[in-house]
């Protein structure tokens, strides 16, 4: 059965729909994470994302409401860490990582209720995504895809060459601000499409697929695209019509790309 | 200062925490100038032209490019600028040599900073006037060194800049290449008018090229021409008879 078959189902045509923007935004913020060596950040904002959401629960606020604000602290209150404290970029996201976590473990033990719930956030389950989830997920993307598109060629500068962006007048240390801030955003956005505990994945396996592939930036950022838009709709597909959980269905296809990407850059 | 000048420095000083990197340094470069700035290990050769660069701003004294204090400048597209470090970029970036050499026309361009019409041309006159046409379409990281340093220097060059900062530009090359290298700046300086400031460890090479000598340990030890600098006490105290009469030799038999 085909994918157009499955489009006759609205809520696959939401889990599309939504997943589409998420996955695209992944790659191409994944592609400037992974070339800046802050892959790690994709995990440790989707742990204060965790807390975040165990928060949300427990004063019965919608969770999405708490964790994109709390996640964009977080992302913050990391860069100053790295700054003021002159610690390592790793050392201070485990730090604000674990924290959260913590927070939310006992925010979890405290209500006893919610367990189910955050359960559904830590694996995540975008074809139980709602109406109300899709318009979110697909303004926020525009909101982010936006930003990236006007700030396409600082970020490509400052990613190859930060001292050399800054003789050019790109004020390097803002935009650092800005994608960690878009990377805050795009973490809780994953989240309803892999789970806390994948989201990284979304960011950083469609990035290496395509540098394994690309012999220019601009073709880095299509096949890092392409591939985690395949992965999705491929990764819906195959969740609903073999009953897989949707969210690690969707990484395992990416990481079968990655190892096509791999065997295509050995053949070349 | 005159109205000539193209950097103005004046009563410099910068530390890293209580070590004093540069002490109340003070100097122009004038239109046309072809600058060696030369000195021993930790002068503060690097840190002088990175302060000048805008990338450090934990200094007190005064800076002006262009006759536009420092903190206010925006015209980058008038300054290229190749680092030290051109080797020293990630190897697993997939850029190619258009994409590289397209990143120095960004100091042109206000916000958003996208390519534009024409940026095609100047792009491709770049890498024939450093003659590496063919290479466009490659990857950086496949290219040699040598091939590296010249992709860096298009795009240094490819806003048409007229002033061109070069810090110790020959590590990455072989003597032939190196000479070469230096002969194309003394002709961009000479020809196109453009001025140059070049980071050297090498006194004696660069005396062949440059017409002015700015020596540094923390603090300017010498700066005029060359010939002055043969003549000099002060270097002759600094270097020694015999090295100074070597440096001096190589460059009067040019």
């Amino acid at each position: 059965m085909s994918i157009l078959y499955y489009l006759n189902y609205s809520f696959i045509q939401r889990a599309y729909l939504a997943g589409s923007f998420v996955a695209a935004l992944c790659a191409m913020l994944g592609l400037f994470l992974v070339l800046r060596r802050l892959s790690l950040i994709g995990d440790g904002l989707s742990h204060v994302s965790f807390g975040a959401i165990a928060l949300g629960l427990f004063f019965g606020v919608y969770p999405f409401y708490v964790a994109v604000p709390s996640v964009l602290i977080a992302s913050y209150f990391i860069l100053k860490l790295t700054e003021k404290a002159k610690m390592y970029g790793d050392a201070a996201i485990g730090i604000v990582s674990a924290l959260s976590i913590a927070g939310g473990v006992i925010l979890a033990s405290l209500s006893r209720g919610f367990n189910v719930d955050l359960f559904s956030y830590l694996f995540g389950n975008i074809l139980v995504i709602s109406d109300q989830e899709v318009y979110l997920s697909i303004g926020l993307s525009l909101s982010v895809l936006l930003v990236i598109l006007l700030l396409y060629g600082d970020l490509f500068s400052a990613t190859f060459d930060e001292e050399y962006a800054r003789v050019s007048g790109i004020k390097t240390a803002r935009l650092h601000l800005v994608l960690t801030s878009l990377t805050a955003v795009t973490v809780v956005l994953a989240i309803k499409v892999v789970g806390i505990m994948l989201v990284s994945a979304l960011l950083i396996l469609p990035a290496v697929s395509a540098l394994q592939m690309a012999r220019s930036f601009r073709t880095a950022m299509l096949i890092a695209v392409a591939s985690s838009v395949i992965s999705v709709l491929v990764g819906i597909t195959l969740s609903f019509s073999l009953n897989l959980p949707a969210g690690a269905t969707i990484v395992m296809i990416n990481g079968v790309i990655f190892l096509a990407a791999l065997i295509f850059k050995r053949l070349r | 200062m005159s109205d000539t000048s193209i950097i103005s420095v004046i009563n410099l000083c910068f530390g890293y925490g209580r070590v004093e990197a540069l002490t109340d340094v003070t100097f122009d470069v004038e239109k046309g100038d072809y600058i060696g700035l030369a000195g021993p290990n930790g002068a503060g050769k690097t840190t002088l032209v990175k302060t000048i660069l805008g990338l450090s701003d934990r200094f007190t004294g005064a800076i002006r490019l262009f006759g536009q204090d420092l903190k206010s400048f925006d015209g980058w597209g008038r300054v290229g600028y190749l680092s030290q470090r051109v080797s020293a970029f990630n190897p697993l970036f997939p850029a190619t040599v258009k994409e590289v050499v397209g990143l120095g026309l960004l100091s042109q361009k206000g916000f958003p900073r996208r390519s534009g019409r024409g940026d095609a041309a100047k792009i491709r006159r770049s890498l024939d006037l450093m003659g590496i046409s063919e290479l466009e379409e490659r990857p950086v990281s496949d290219l040699s060194g040598g091939q590296q340093q010249r992709v860096f220097l298009a795009r240094a060059l490819v806003s048409g800049p007229e002033l061109l900062i070069l810090d110790e530009p020959g590590t990455a090359l072989d003597p032939q290449s190196r000479e070469g290298f230096f002969e194309f700046i003394k002709r961009l300086n000479r020809d196109e008018g453009i001025t140059v400031v070049l980071i050297t460890h090498d006194t004696s090479d660069i005396g062949q090229y440059a017409n002015k000598l700015l020596y540094l340990d923390k603090k300017v030890v010498f700066y005029g021409s060359f010939s002055d600098f043969c003549r000099s006490d002060e270097m002759h105290r600094y270097f020694g008879y015999f090295s100074q009469h070597l440096i001096c030799h190589q460059h009067r038999t040019v």
